[in-house]
């Protein structure tokens, strides 16, 4: 049975995914740790917003959907302190942020 | 009632009506339960002290519902810069780090803001001072964004004291 709501699932998990796959290559691509926490921001915003948006319209008016949302709610407001905290860790950790190939002093 | 035990009563609630979402149960020993988790958890919030303007920020909780909107907006507008870098072979990347200013008054609006910026792809916050934050950027043009403040004025205009 194919319905708007399958449809709207489907196109908010492939997005996700989708997302979640070009953040994963960024973490590899980047050249130093403060670049890769970026690419790591996209898997962690709309990757995981669109895979649980996408399995929370297939979980209807249920509980399921409350946990659903709340695990959103937590991540997003979690992920940008790790990753805060990675990056202070990091600057005092006394690495210096990669500033290209060519400097411009 | 007192100032803190209205914000006790509302931790309270609260609670309870998370604690009623996650478990699902309706039978009267397992709610017990859960009362008795509620009360003890609101007893050690205040006896920490942290159920403060600070720990549950109840004047500017409505504003910052109503900012989620733009948040959520610029974020998806900057996932899809910093993809866009990511896919492009060349990796059309200057990084920089930039310190922006930062004249929210309350902790909450700095750590609202702090934070935002970091849920937005592409810009990093690095540290959080007394009325600036230092921010590392992948782009120029994400820096720039910044520089123009209007997230820091939106977080500004939640705070409302």
């Amino acid at each position: 049975m194919i319905d708007i709501v399958s449809i709207a699932s489907a196109i908010f998990l492939l997005v996700g995914s989708v997302f979640t796959l070009i953040g994963s290559i960024g973490i590899v691509r980047m050249p130093d740790v403060f670049t890769r926490l970026h690419a790591a921001g996209i898997t962690d915003t709309l990757g995981a917003a669109g895979v649980l948006l996408g399995l929370a319209l297939q979980a209807g008016f249920s509980l399921l959907l409350v946990k659903l949302l709340l695990m959103l709610v937590f991540l997003l407001l979690l992920n940008p302190t790790a990753c805060h905290a990675l990056a202070r860790a990091a600057l005092h950790g006394l690495r210096r942020p990669w500033m290209g190939l060519t400097h411009h002093d | 009632m007192t100032p803190s035990n209205t914000r006790s009563v509302l931790l309270g609630t609260l609670l309870s009506a998370l604690w009623l979402m996650l478990s699902g149960h309706w039978n009267v020993r397992l709610l017990l339960l859960g009362l008795l988790s509620v009360v003890v958890t609101v007893w050690m919030a205040r006896r920490m002290g942290i159920d403060d303007a600070e720990g549950l920020p109840v004047q500017q909780l409505p504003r910052l519902i109503a900012y989620l909107p733009w948040l959520a907006r610029a974020v998806v507008a900057s996932n899809i810069d910093v993809a866009r870098c990511v896919v492009t072979p060349s990796l059309p990347i200057e990084p920089v780090t930039v310190r922006v200013h930062a004249d929210q008054k309350t902790a909450v609006g700095r750590v609202v803001y702090a934070n935002s910026i970091t849920l937005t792809p592409g810009t990093i916050t690095l540290e959080v001072e007394e009325n600036s934050i230092e921010v590392h950027a992948l782009t120029g043009e994400g820096a720039r964004d910044l520089c123009t403040n209007e997230m820091g004025r939106r977080v500004t205009a939640c705070e409302a004291l």
